[in-house]
């Protein structure tokens, strides 16, 4: 392997170096913010022919996903990306590829949702693409973005996957934001991300039919059999995951924790926002305090192994949601909850939601957030039902 | 400049016709589940006949997937797919480029493979409209073939934009207050030359050579050709299933669905009428347009005597 090079690079150029490295065949994408530099850099890219691609300049998120199904069903490798409002609009398409096993890889630079109309980041596009059967793995940072992307390309495209997969980047704190990385050599990503076969490619010398109309005798059994094919791809992304360490030196887990060693209360994130909450830990933890963190790396499929290991030792967890579900509280909160009912349930859990629209959050609020929330979590061991507490917002 | 009465080329091989000169083979298999007397199932059989084995067909939801592609059976000797009711016009946009880069890169040899998107009136006219329109302004090599049997058929016999003036159906249903539907019928085909792509033509499979030989034009046009293919619904129009072919010659014979082409932006009637039969005798036949009243039948025989006006003119016939 040859070193790489260490270079300055937004996040939105540094997932367009990803794509340019495994060399898709197929782009196609309509511009939204905070999305755009990454199109913009490819199809500077095509248009230079530093990449050899077609590109598909599409009237619509809908169509840009739809050729992507096209295209990944002819046997292309493929690319798209998409924001907020747009993810939404492709949204319908969003569970095409994940039952036809199309290996379609997208990026999302994650953004809030009308109205008001927003374009700055939070998590509920994301958390609205929850069930669609896509592989979803969320990046902290620039190098993150690049090295999850093409990780993704290896996971969707192995033989016993075959599921599309999407990577989130917060919008503007990823995608517009410069920060230096290492760029791997291009052979090396080659070897990583070789040329695939597709099996059932649409081609006239062997037809087959794609797509069809599946009456009630038939569409459960479909769906099982994509939910049992979707559940032993985490086995795959795991091993993808572990070969990307053996060859450039970086490891990805789909539970990662920071600090952990002695924590009894620990908060969990995700995203672009674990790295401040990093530095809240360290104040906290140079205070004195026994706290860690928890980052949900791996958001589909759920990884309930790794999650019930990584609390196994706490007694309070803390959990950081970017989305509000209306009537509900915080999406991921939720999730975690469910995760852990059957094994923990004298594990106090509490709910924050920040960080909504583009809203920063402090470090004070996140030392708020752990301080509070183990007062909190008495309270709940006490038998007190919480709700969840919104945090930064004016009253 | 013919006289009446006097009948062009086409109409004459129409007559001889014979199955000799077709193939035989069925790309598009027998025993799928249309309903009796299906125009559109038919128009298929004869597209995918002129299409020949070397193509790749997505479908749009629809009448023609849902009676082709009832699992665990497939009607499609053709490599064939169908993913949403909107989007055929990306989907097939998304083939295309596949095999473009595939092909440019060394991938896999060029074997001239060709791209057919197909879909119905709803999924032309309305939904699919924005897709259709982003793909034929791409400049896609690909031939796109809309069945028009004039409402939603599969879900029911609902108004699309396609439906004609005064026709019934359940979501524009004949009242103290309504006709049925009230506007006018959509017209795709001049929507699609107001993109200026290479080749337009509207034909029917009651004149089954002159639909084939589009097809094959369509194939061999070099960028984006449409297709608008008149496909008689005897279940939504009321009439009976031994009908269809003689109600597809109806409507062209009065002008309702005249056959022309339009390549490279000029007109050409591929069967030109100078006096046209009477609207009535094809409206007054069908369950849907019973209700109409002579004035009813009136002003829709004079709209469709200004569109055909205009159409010939456009075409240079005096």
């Amino acid at each position: 392997m040859t070193k790489g090079r260490l270079v300055g690079l937004e996040g939105s150029f540094a997932i367009a170096e990803a794509v340019r490295m495994v060399n898709a065949d197929v782009i196609s994408a309509y511009p939204i913010t905070p999305q755009t530099h990454i199109v913009e850099r490819l199809a500077e890219m095509i248009a230079d022919g530093e990449l050899d691609a077609e590109f598909i300049c599409v009237e619509s998120e809908h169509s840009a996903m739809s050729a992507c199904v096209g295209a990944s069903a002819a046997g292309a490798r493929v690319f798209t990306c998409s924001a907020g409002q747009g993810l939404e609009l492709m949204h319908e398409v969003l569970y095409i590829p994940a039952s036809m096993r199309l290996p379609v890889v997208a990026v999302a630079a994650n953004r809030a949702l009308s109205g008001p109309l927003s374009v700055w980041c939070d998590h509920s596009d994301a958390m609205a693409l929850r069930d669609i059967g896509w592989i979803q793995i969320f990046a902290e940072n620039n190098q993150q973005a690049f090295d999850l992307t093409v990780c993704a390309y290896r996971m969707a495209e192995d033989q016993d996957v075959l599921f599309p997969a999407m990577v989130h980047i917060d919008g503007f704190y990823l995608s517009h934001v410069t920060e230096d990385m290492e760029l791997p050599a291009e052979a090396d990503v080659a070897d990583f991300i070789p040329d695939y076969e597709y099996p059932f490619v649409l081609d006239p010398a062997k037809p087959v039919s794609m797509g069809c109309y599946g009456p009630p005798f038939i569409y459960f059994e479909a769906k099982m059999a994509q939910n049992v094919a979707f559940e032993a791809s985490k086995s795959k992304i795991l091993e993808v995951w572990k070969v990307f360490k053996e060859t450039f030196g970086r490891s990805y887990e789909p539970v990662e924790t920071y600090r952990m060693e002695d924590a009894r209360t620990a908060l969990l994130t995700m995203g672009s926002i674990s790295e401040s909450a990093m530095l809240a830990i360290d104040e906290l933890r140079s205070e004195g305090k026994a706290v860690g963190l928890i980052r949900l790396r791996l958001w589909r499929p759920f990884p309930f192994a790794e999650l019930r290991e990584a609390v196994k030792n706490l007694d309070c967890l803390l959990v950081l949601d970017r989305a509000i579900s209306y009537g509900m509280g915080g999406p991921v909160c939720g999730e975690v909850k469910a995760a852990l009912y059957d094994k923990r349930q004298d594990l106090a859990i509490v709910s924050y939601i920040a960080g909504i629209g583009g809203r920063d959050v402090t470090l004070d609020e996140f030392k708020y957030m752990i301080n509070r929330g183990e007062e909190k979590a008495q309270l709940v061991t006490l038998g007190e039902e919480l709700e969840p507490e919104i945090i930064g917002v004016r009253e | 400049m013919r006289g009446e009465g006097e009948r062009n080329d086409l109409e004459q091989a129409a007559e001889l016709f014979t199955p000799l000169l077709l193939t035989t083979d069925e790309n598009f298999a027998p025993g799928h589940r249309a309903c009796i007397g299906c125009g559109e199932a038919l128009a298929v059989r004869h597209v995918c006949k002129a299409l020949g084995t070397n193509v790749i067909v997505v479908n749009a939801t629809g009448c023609i997937e849902i009676f082709s592609s009832l699992l665990p059976q497939t009607t499609w000797r053709l490599p064939w797919i169908h993913t949403l009711f909107e989007n055929v016009g990306a989907v097939v946009s998304g083939v295309e480029s596949a095999y473009k880069a595939r092909i440019r890169k060394g991938k896999i040899p060029d074997r001239g493979v060709k791209f057919v998107g197909i879909a119905g009136d709803g999924g032309t006219t309305d939904i699919g409209l924005q897709a259709l329109s982003g793909a034929l302004e791409r400049g896609h090599n690909i031939l796109y073939c809309c069945f028009d049997n004039e409402a939603y058929m599969n879900t029911g016999i609902q108004r699309s934009s396609s439906t004609p003036y005064g026709a019934w159906t359940t979501t524009a249903p004949v009242g103290k207050h309504s006709i049925g539907q009230m506007t006018w019928k959509k017209n795709m085909p001049e929507i699609v030359v107001a993109h200026r792509i290479p080749y337009m033509a509207t034909a029917c499979p009651s004149y089954p050579l002159d639909l084939m030989e589009k097809v094959q034009k369509g194939l061999e046009t070099e960028g984006p050709a449409y297709l608008h293919i008149l496909s008689v619904c005897p279940t939504g129009w009321r009439c009976a299933p031994e009908e269809t072919i003689e109600f597809g010659r109806l409507a062209v014979e009065t002008g309702i669905f005249p056959l022309y082409e339009v390549i490279n932006g000029d007109y050409r009637m591929s069967l030109d009428f100078p006096v046209l039969r009477p609207v009535k005798d094809y409206l007054r036949r069908q369950g849907r347009f019973r209700h109409l009243t002579e004035k009813d039948i009136d002003r829709i025989q004079a709209r469709v005597d200004e569109d055909y006006a205009k159409l010939r003119e456009k075409a240079g016939v005096k």
